[in-house]
């Protein structure tokens, strides 16, 4: 299906007039997250698996970084090390210059499970970054009430997280994370544990937080889609072993609207991705079209039963 | 009906008047069953009571026989025509009825002690709960944080836990003759084999816990900043607290296993002294109401803290 339109579609590296520029502002910003030779191994036994060879990229200052890649390409493995929750084997990661070793405040990470506190409320849920940096409790409740409205849940501040729904859960969640004012957001496929309306709506919620506060975001994912409709820059990892294949600048000018998904950019971008992915093989959650399904005859199925 | 049908299928669903009926059966079907075999003479009743000795010399009013020798004591006595003697059905010394054992009972908490200390049954009980009180404190000041830095910090566990598992295997009562000799014979070794026996349950099944608390919480945390003690009492802590008070509520169950064996050490004290001397005696409904109170209390004790938990931890009940 996607042959046929292929041939219409514009070249996907073709940058609109106004999307070049803002991707020349983009690029005469200093790098604020820059992940430098960084090569991961995994040692289980004998077996040496090597999850991530030599990754270089750098993040400008307020870009929004989507990274995909099929699965095993090592791009959860990437997020953690930025987060600090894992060493890489070689290599380092730098925050504005500087190299940074473990977790820290300035590096927020919203994780695909609900990762809310369940014994605080919302509002303390979103204090508690605040009050980890030092801030006293009642300017932390201030500010998490701020937060709260801005994502437009104060009237939930003393619901427990178990009383929420997912989306507004993840939305507390990208609240919490914001608060504790780090320089970067990572989201390890933050949204792929939502319906998909809930998920366009937290897309469209992510992008107008972003559009307000000084904050760069590197998001993973395995939807192509919500990586196009998001990122500025899109990295696309190859397996075994990780390595970066391509760093695609998306054609599409801001901000974003959903129309924009039917447009010829969008879909020249998503058909070169989806050809890239397709090019790795073996991967198991992106080309089901390429599985060819074999069934015997389980039951009787004739033109009168459907 | 179809509720009451579907309360038995595995998994099934029931609702609220089943689980309140299946609850009251649950105490009065063992109930109805000892007052069965109690007061119905033709349920078992293998012995005689003798209410009136007749010629038979060997025999005593109030003494209990097998069927089959009282009627062999009566043909012997009929052959020999003298007077025949006289018993009731009923169960041996050891099966008191329900009555009997509600009014000793009852007996226990009117009455004053006759004589000495712990002659009465709470007396004896009020001995056996300090005992039992002072044991499992100590246990948890010491058990409760060991276990939650074994569950936390990796090399306390390699350090604490090869021992405390080597001792978990030693039985308590291996104990008692050592915590006579170090701790006197009065109350203080009592406690101590309360301790051990609780001590390493209590440390391995916390650490176990504290291992369990979901990952992602920590590793959320560390992404807000949190470290250190700080990471330690808000994040662990809390996030363990429930099923912290849940072990809790286990060991102290264990605690009251080992109140048996403490209580026997040094000089005899508590509920278990009472008892055994009531069983000396052959007063086994005194023993009954003994361990009807022991069954009642420690029940008792289990709904409060399981109503109390509940009303604690609402965000973990309702987690699922």
């Amino acid at each position: 299906m996607i042959d046929h339109v292929e041939h219409a579609l514009p070249d996907y590296r073709i940058l609109p007039p106004d999307v070049a520029a803002r991707m020349e502002q983009i690029k005469k910003r200093d790098y604020v997250l820059e992940i430098d030779r960084v090569t991961k191994v995994f040692t289980q036994k004998r077996n040496r698996t090597v999850a991530l060879d030599s990754i270089e990229f750098g993040v400008h200052r307020r870009e929004l970084v989507c990274v995909v890649g099929p699965s095993g390409c090592g791009k959860s493995t990437l997020i953690r090390i930025l987060a600090g929750l894992e060493d890489a084997t070689e290599g380092r990661i730098l925050m504005d210059g500087k190299p940074v070793r473990g977790p820290g405040s300035d590096r927020g990470m919203v994780f695909q499970k609900y990762t809310l506190f369940p014994w605080l409320d919302v509002c303390r849920n979103v204090m508690f970054g605040i009050e980890m940096g030092g801030v006293d409790r009642l300017e932390a409740q201030r500010q998490a009430m701020q937060w709260l409205q801005m994502i437009g849940l104060e009237q939930f501040a003393t619901a427990y997280p178990h009383q929420l729904s997912g989306g507004m859960q993840q939305r507390v969640a990208i609240a919490r994370a914001l608060a504790a004012s780090p320089r970067v957001l990572l989201m390890d496929e933050s949204f792929s544990a939502l319906d998909a309306q809930t998920r366009t709506k937290m897309q469209n919620y992510l992008m107008e937080i972003w559009r307000k506060i000084d904050i760069t975001i590197v998001f993973i994912t395995h939807d192509l889609d919500e990586a196009i409709y998001l990122a500025d820059r899109i990295l696309v990892l190859k397996p075994h072993p990780g390595q970066v294949e391509e760093v695609i600048e998306v054609p599409l000018s801001r901000p974003r609207r959903a129309e924009q998904m039917t447009s010829a950019e969008f879909l020249a971008t998503k058909a070169h991705l989806e050809g890239l992915i397709r090019s790795f093989g073996a991967s198991d959650d992106m080309d089901e079209d390429e599985v060819t399904i074999d069934l015997p005859l389980l039951t009787l199925v004739t033109d009168q039963v459907e | 009906m179809q509720g009451f049908l579907a309360s038995w299928r595995l998994y099934g669903r029931t609702d609220r008047m089943l689980r309140n009926i299946f609850g009251i059966l649950a105490v009065l079907l063992p109930l109805l069953l000892w007052s069965a075999v109690s007061y119905l003479p033709f349920v078992w009743h293998p012995q005689v009571l003798i209410t009136d000795p007749g010629g038979e010399e060997y025999l005593e009013t109030g003494m209990r026989m097998n069927r089959a020798d009282f009627a062999r004591a009566v043909t012997e006595m009929q052959e020999q025509h003298q007077p025949v003697p006289q018993g009731i059905p009923s169960n041996p010394v050891y099966l008191p009825s329900p009555g009997d054992v509600l009014s000793a009972f009852v007996h226990a908490f009117t009455s004053s002690a006759p004589v000495g200390a712990e002659h009465s049954i709470t007396q004896a009980f009020a001995h056996s709960i300090r005992i039992i009180f002072w044991g499992f404190v100590i246990s948890s000041v010491m058990g409760v944080p060991l276990g939650i830095m074994c569950g936390s910090i990796p090399a306390v566990a390699r350090l604490v836990e090869p021992a405390v598992d080597f001792f978990r295997y030693l039985p308590a009562p291996a104990f008692g003759a050592l915590a006579v000799a170090i701790l006197g014979i009065y109350d203080a070794p009592k406690i101590a084999i309360i301790v051990i026996g609780t001590l390493f349950q209590q440390i391995l099944v916390i650490a176990n816990t504290t291992r369990k608390l979901d990952f992602s919480l920590v590793e959320a945390s560390r992404t807000l900043g949190a470290k250190g003690l700080r990471l330690l009492f808000r994040v662990v802590i809390p996030g363990i607290l429930p099923d912290l008070y849940r072990d809790q509520r286990i060991l102290l169950g264990w605690a009251w296993t080992y109140l048996i064996v403490a209580e026997l050490i040094g000089t005899s004290s508590g509920i278990t002294w009472f008892i055994t001397q009531q069983a000396r005696y052959q007063h086994f409904d005194n023993v009954f109401a003994a361990m009807a109170l022991i069954g009642i209390v420690g029940l008792g004790t289990d709904m409060v803290l399981g109503v109390v938990g509940r009303k604690l931890f609402t965000w973990k009940r309702e987690n699922g």
